[in-house]
């Protein structure tokens, strides 16, 4: 048997081999990067220079949050009608629900440039109805709007399969003991879908604050957040180690709102839900 | 047993799709009773229940509770609770919120919510489990959580289905024990649901036997066993011989080719009837002076007595007998008089009570169908 | 309880689909617009559908895109299936939980922040061999490969856990070999995770952009990237019809597996059935 299990052992070798050399190594260029100078000597003014990207961090960092929590607001009643309904329905809903996700981000994002363009359908449909045109395209609101639209169903997939799994007898037995609807919801729904809140804010908190793509077609040329910065110093600056010094710092600090979260909800990481 | 009727189910009929659940059922449930609902699986039982817990709305029909119609209240307004047969305590919550739950809804006061709690926690014998987190409880300890947690808010009448269907043989034995005497000690009605007609008949006041919707009958423990009303009763109540006879007279029946003194009387003269003898009612006697003879197919040693299948001009009967008779004896066999109960003939004439089939394996087989329902 | 929907319920549901598929359903308007326009319909027309299949750098693409998801979720999957095996069998639990973090990484880091890191990586050994064009479809295959591989072990290694240990060893002693009893009881039992994790992997790779988009070299051009580029510019409508047709292939392909799931399903309901009676 123990012939057996190393053999076992020995066959996760060729990843074990892998995983170090793709995902640890990397990183430790990160790091490295980020501490030398474009000749290689030791410096720690990249590190420092996030005092001048300290406004794009934040800003960054909070409209990620926010475009997270309208997700949240706007995918769990739809979770819960989803997990209560029939299961045609359910099935229905989870093939509607990914659908614009299997879409590339890029043609999503592009469709909805689109729409909120000053030419665009939108403005077409106000004035149609004699409402005044409105300026749409390259605000905050409309890169909010596009990291809303494309990540949601990452909110809406756990969300949903951890409302699926609450056993509708606990409801039943709530309501027996004299629970309302809404006491229902906050002291047994909630707490049970804390895990699933906890995932889907986590699946679209690190996409939102890190992206480049949905800031530059929406949020226009004078817009940038922190993955447009990175972006450009290893697209067009050529300042590697500035970008690497930037990563590490977006890195962190994603690292430490999980971390918040964590503690905000109770679960441990444990690799998160897997749709 | 108080003799004031608590809850009254009038017509109640509920439908799933064509499929008839329960038809035109009507019931008493009295103060301070402990009452039964004994059937085999998909006789309605669960869903009587959830019509009187208010899960579920009947189609037509009235829920009573002290005189006002309640059926169309929502559970958490009914002065009823339920021990559910999973127990659905909650995993979030630890012993003592479980059992706090249904106080915190009412908004009492911590320092009563506490005392309550204890005092729960003392009744079914779980002091100092308090801080216990609920996945580290056994199925025994869970099941009591699940009572407290029901009896913490003061339930009028408590329902409880299949309580004890996934403890084990040892543990359920004890839980009848004490779930009979906490109901005994609180006063409270209990509404039980099992199919498992010994736990029926050791627990209860009073039997209601279902089956396809409809009550079959409704008495007391001895009365159900002793007085069954028609052969479904007879055979899902214990073991029954039930046989066909004719009333000759009153007190006169005849089956098997005799005549039987008996005590039963009021039927036509020559009207057929099922007769039902229990297993352990039959004298064995010498050959030559039974009143009817037969011949032992099968014997099992059963612990204090032994089961014999023993065939009556083709009739198979089961045989109760702590003497040892080897198979292909010829037995003579007499009957007293008062182990002979006459019933009128039924729609379940002939479908049970003859044991030419019968054998250990498929009993237990059913049995296990009827607990994964 | 399963229950019948509220008409609120309704609405809502309607409001979000139509929030999902508004800038769809323009995109898709658009392809068959007749004129260049964006924002004005001038007619019906296929032509650029048409002019699409003569552009041979988008068709070259597609094959790229086809390609690097093939080879990268295979080798992802056969890696990752035995790199779950081999976690299953871990006694010790820190390097187990090591390993699952390593393992995690690429899943909760930022995906630029991956792409970056993998970027300079090949840049720093592309300089030490002394080659400027070390970027290019191997550098991506590493990547798509490196990405893939969490999703793999993860489909994986519930469907180990869950096994009954001893099934393997009831094999061996019906006279299995280790390998054998490992291909004829333990791979059946875990198949639906593996194809879990290829098809995850397969997606996946499909639909990466900012990933290939740090370790693409001009050598070797992807969808994706072939997108990014041409919406750089002011973009003619012919990538709308680029996007129809993914959208119309991605909508078959969830149709078709959800009619063969139902039937499926049908099939199991209607043989136990007959079992039953």
């Amino acid at each position: 048997m123990t012939k057996n299990t190393a053999l076992k052992k020995a066959i996760s070798a060729p990843y074990l081999v892998w995983a170090a050399l793709f995902i640890i190594v990397p990183l430790i260029f990160v790091v490295y990067y980020s501490l030398v100078d474009a000749g290689g000597a030791f410096t720690l003014d990249y590190i420092k220079s996030i005092g001048r990207y300290k406004d794009i961090m934040l800003n960054s960092i909070w409209l990620g949050f926010v475009a997270t929590i309208i997700c949240l607001v706007i995918a769990y009643p739809l979770a819960y009608i989803m997990a209560r309904s029939t299961k045609n329905v359910q099935r229905t809903m989870m093939m509607l629900v990914m659908l614009p996700m299997w879409m590339n981000l890029l043609i999503r994002t592009y469709s909805l440039m689109i729409l909120l363009q000053d030419t665009g359908i939108l403005n077409s449909v106000f004035s149609f109805l004699h409402l005044p045109e409105r300026h749409m395209i390259n605000t905050r609101g409309a890169v909010i709007l596009g990291m809303v639209y494309n990540y949601i169903p990452y909110m809406i997939l756990p969300l949903y399969s951890i409302m699926a799994k609450i056993d509708y007898g606990l409801v039943e037995a709530a309501q027996d003991l004299g629970a309302s609807r809404t006491a229902v919801l906050r002291k047994v729904i909630l707490p049970l879908s804390l895990p699933g809140i906890a995932s889907g804010f986590t699946m679209v908190f690190v996409p939102s604050v890190s992206t480049f793509y949905i800031s530059k077609k929406l949020g226009g040329s004078t817009f940038s957040l922190i993955g447009d910065i990175i972006e450009m110093q290893f697209k067009s600056a050529n300042n590697y180690n500035l970008g690497a010094a930037l990563s590490l710092i977006l890195m962190v600090l994603i690292l430490l709102c999980m971390a918040i979260m964590n503690r905000f909800t109770g679960e441990d990481d444990d690799g998160g839900v897997l749709i | 047993m108080g003799e004031n009727t608590i809850i009254e189910l009038r017509n109640i009929s509920k439908k799933f799709g064509d499929e008839v659940v329960l038809d035109d059922i009507s019931l008493n449930l009295k103060e301070k009773e402990f009452i039964t609902f004994l059937g085999p699986s998909g006789c309605g039982k669960p869903t009587m229940l959830r019509i009187i817990a208010g899960f579920l709305e009947a189609d037509s029909g009235q829920v009573i509770f002290e005189g006002k119609d309640i059926g169309s209240l929502p559970p958490h307004k009914r002065q009823v609770n339920t021990i559910f047969q999973r127990y659905q305590l909650f995993p979030h919550l630890n012993v003592y919120e479980n059992i706090a739950f249904g106080l915190r809804n009412r908004r009492m006061k911590e320092k009563d919510i506490s005392q309550k709690v204890e005092e729960m926690l003392a009744l079914v014998n779980l002091k100092g489990f308090q801080r216990r987190d609920i996945a580290s409880l056994s199925g025994g300890q869970q099941q009591r959580v699940a009572i407290a947690r029901a009896l913490a808010v003061d339930p009028r009448v408590l329902l409880l289905d299949e309580p004890l269907a996934a403890l084990d043989l040892k543990l359920r034995k004890d839980m009848q024990v004490e779930l009979k005497n906490i109901q005994k000690r609180l006063g409270i009605t209990f509404v039980f649901v099992t199919h498992d007609q010994q736990e029926a008949l050791s627990m209860s006041d009073t039997v209601v036997v279902m089956n396809e919707g409809k009550i079959q009958q409704i008495g007391s423990p001895i009365d159900i066993y002793n007085e069954p009303k028609n052969a479904f009763v007879a055979d899902f109540i214990g073991e029954s011989n039930i046989l066909d006879g004719v009333m000759l007279d009153d007190f006169k029946a005849k089956f098997s080719g005799a005549v039987f003194q008996c005590l039963d009387k009021g039927f036509a003269v020559k009207e057929q009837v099922d007769i039902v003898i229990r297993p352990e009612d039959v004298d064995i006697v010498p050959v030559e002076k039974g009143e009817i003879i037969g011949t032992v197919t099968s014997n099992t040693f059963k612990g204090i007595h032994f089961e014999m299948i023993v065939d009556i001009q083709n009739f198979k009967w089961m045989i109760q007998t702590t003497d040892y008779y080897p198979v292909s004896a010829k037995i003579g066999i007499e009957i007293e008089p008062d182990a002979i109960h006459v019933m009128k003939k039924s729609e379940y004439s002939g479908m049970f009570g003859d044991y030419s089939s019968f054998s250990d394996e498929i009993e237990h087989l059913s049995d296990i169908e009827e607990e994964e329902d | 309880m399963k229950q019948k929907m509220s008409a609120l319920s309704k609405l809502y549901i309607a409001l979000i689909i139509v929030f999902l598929y508004a800038p769809i359903v323009v995109m898709i308007i658009f392809s068959f617009n007749s004129t260049v326009s964006t924002s004005v319909i001038g007619g019906f027309s296929t032509r650029w559908y048409q002019s699409l299949l003569h552009d041979t750098g988008t068709i070259k693409a597609l094959t790229n895109t086809l390609l690097l998801a093939v080879t990268s979720s295979l080798i992802a999957t056969v890696m990752g299936t035995a790199a779950a095996v081999g976690i299953n069998a871990m006694k010790r639990r820190w390097i187990k939980k090591t390993t699952m973090h390593v393992t995690n990484i690429p899943m909760m880091n930022p995906e630029i922040v991956t792409g970056i890191s993998m970027m300079l990586l090949f840049v720093f050994a592309g300089a030490m061999i002394h080659k400027d064009d070390v970027l290019g479809f191997g550098t991506m295959l590493i990547a798509h490969i490196t990405f893939n591989l969490p999703y793999v072990i993860l489909s994986v290694l519930p469907k180990l856990r869950q096994m009954d240990p001893h099934l393997p060893e009831a094999a061996m002693d019906l006279g299995c070999t280790p390998l054998r009893a490992f291909f004829k009881v333990t791979l059946p039992t875990i198949s639906t995770g593996i194809t879990t994790g290829l098809m995850m992997s397969f997606t996946l790779s499909l639909d990466d952009f900012v990933i290939s988009y740090f370790t693409q070299g001009p050598s070797f051009e992807t969808l994706p990237i072939r997108i990014f580029s041409m919406t750089k510019k002011r973009v003619t409508p012919d990538m709308y019809a680029l996007s129809t047709l993914i959208f119309v292939a991605i909508l078959l392909l969830l149709v078709l597996l959800n009619v063969s799931q139902v039937r499926g399903e049908r099939k199991l309901r209607n043989k136990l059935d007959k079992e039953g009676a």
